[in-house]
């Protein structure tokens, strides 16, 4: 049953100078709906999951969460939908002086709910659901390896079972083993939190094994939605190319036009 | 018209910069003032801040004090047979007055305000504020105000020290090498030094932590991307928190001092 809308987008613009990045996009996420944003680099896929977020201001348009507007939202209102999310940056964007367990459990700690023996029990049990053991709990960031930092950074999305997680590229830069990993315990997550989820990639793999639902973006707009299973054979040319990583086709033209 | 384009342009461009800084000050004040207070962050740019620049601007002071006794010493043996108290008088009013603020606060701007602009110029370029503000944290509670409560804290503490390090200085020179008494030269560094020469000096130093640490943050926040972008906001926060703090250090001289 997916009938109630958790995020609408629509009408969103943003632009940057003169570089118009978002022109019109309209995008509906259902409750319980895995979805990946697909597009080459530089089209603004980043750019929407932020303005979902806050995190930047478009032009123009709105953002519902839950029905809650965020663009343009009061801090307090902004902090009350963000404490539904949970965000796994493309780089882990772990915080370089905390050790991973101060990471998984920051917001638990600025609450100043529980104990240290029980922030750090939660860590532990958080850390295992992203196969990690507990050895690194004391680590810092730096002295992780990338698969490993991404894996924190899941931890720390998931820590308090937020209902919306967001994954901005979760395979870049790892290699196809860590990479299947890194899907495989995003989409156990998901399942696992019964979690609405959104996932900006370009890595087809990824987004077969994460995803329900694919859109696409492209010269600013949103030009396809549909089904992982309809991605497979949709005969659009330019999502076509794009899901099969075909190196000639509109997207070579396009490309090259700019 | 195009050669006024050039001006116009760089005109507007620093207009646009001042206010985005004075928008980021009142920020900075305004969270500073507001619950919740980060503790354990104060405390860490406490330690960065005040106990780790000891040395430096310990260094520095001594040095200092040093050189001003033999140049005053050489300066006033010129006109006045009157060397030993006018050497402690000129030595203890041109620290605690001038020079323990200024290269307290030069020092702490190249050790510390460069570490902070590259901290969270690092901070901002790896998503590390964008994940801070994800986690219901506000970035200026948690990241600016710490380090500007703690740089307009420690800053005064150091020239205290700096200036007691600094006035020591003179009289090692004074004593050990211009022969002085020490007993002459002590009575010399106190007769004539008021409170007020301190108390200006503390205020100073007050006033520069708070440039240090603003301009510091400011350029981390607002640093472009990539290493570049990094490499810049570290040049910036050190060069324009010198400039400010040689104009502030004027501003209030001129204050206190002038009548």
């Amino acid at each position: 049953m997916m009938s109630d809308i958790k995020i609408q987008i629509r009408n969103l613009y943003k632009s940057f100078g003169s570089n118009k990045v978002l022109q019109g996009i309209d995008l509906d996420v259902h409750d319980g709906q895995s979805i990946a944003i697909i597009g080459a680099s530089g089209t603004g896929k980043s750019v929407l999951l932020k303005c979902i977020l806050g995190l930047i201001k478009p032009d123009s348009g709105s953002a519902t969460v839950d029905g809650i507007e965020t663009v343009g939202a009061s801090r307090q209102t902004r902090e009350d939908v963000l404490r539904k999310f949970g965000m796994l940056f493309q780089g882990g964007a772990l915080f370089d002086s905390l050790p991973v367990w101060e990471n998984i459990m920051f917001r638990f700690r600025q609450n100043n709910a529980l104990s240290i023996d029980e922030l750090r029990q939660v860590a532990t049990d958080t850390l295992a659901d992203v196969l990690l053991e507990e050895r690194v709990l004391d680590l810092y960031p730096a002295e992780l390896s990338g698969g490993m930092q991404k894996r924190v950074g899941l931890a720390r999305a998931i820590a308090d079972k937020p209902g919306i997680l967001f994954f901005d590229e979760p395979t870049s830069g790892l290699d196809p083993i860590t990479s299947g990993v890194i899907n495989r315990l995003i989409r156990n997550a998901v399942d696992r939190l019964g979690a609405t989820a959104m996932t900006i990639s370009h890595d087809m793999n990824s987004v077969r094994q994460i995803a329900d639902q694919v859109a696409m973006i492209h010269d600013r707009h949103i030009i396809w939605q549909g089904s992982v299973k309809d991605m497979e054979t949709v005969d659009h040319p330019v999502v076509h190319q794009f899901v099969h990583g075909l190196p000639t086709g509109p997207l070579t033209k396009y490309a090259e036009s700019i | 018209m195009q050669v006024l384009q050039i001006p116009g342009r760089a005109a507007l461009s620093m207009l646009s910069e001042i206010g985005r800084l004075s928008l980021f000050i009142g920020q900075a004040i305004f969270w500073l003032v507001r619950p919740p207070w980060y503790g354990r962050q104060i405390l860490r740019q406490i330690i960065d801040i005040g106990y780790f620049s000891l040395p430096v601007v310990g260094l520095t002071t001594m040095f200092s004090g040093m050189v001003i006794a033999l140049q005053s010493y050489t300066g006033t043996e010129r006109f006045s047979a009157e060397g030993e108290t006018s050497v402690a008088t000129v030595v203890v009013l041109i620290i605690t007055r001038e020079l323990g603020p200024v290269l307290a606060g030069l020092m702490v701007a190249g050790r510390i305000g460069a570490a902070m602009a590259a901290e969270i110029g690092t901070m901002r370029v790896t998503d590390q504020i964008d994940a801070l503000d994800t986690l219901s944290t506000r970035p200026m509670q948690y990241l600016i105000a710490p380090r500007v409560i703690a740089g307009t804290i420690c800053l005064p503490f150091l020239v205290l020290i700096g200036d007691i390090i600094g006035v020591f200085g003179g009289y090692v020179i004074a004593v050990y090498q211009l022969g002085f008494s020490p007993s002459v030269y002590l009575s010399g560094t106190l007769e004539y030094l008021e409170a007020f020469d301190v108390i200006i000096g503390l205020i100073k130093a007050a006033v520069f932590g708070f440039i240090v640490a603003i301009m510091g943050c400011y350029f981390g926040y607002h640093s472009g991307r990539g290493a570049e972008g990094v490499g810049r906001a570290t040049t910036n926060a050190v060069v324009y928190s010198a400039i400010l703090i040689l104009v502030f250090d004027f501003v209030i001289t001129g204050f206190a001092f002038v009548r």
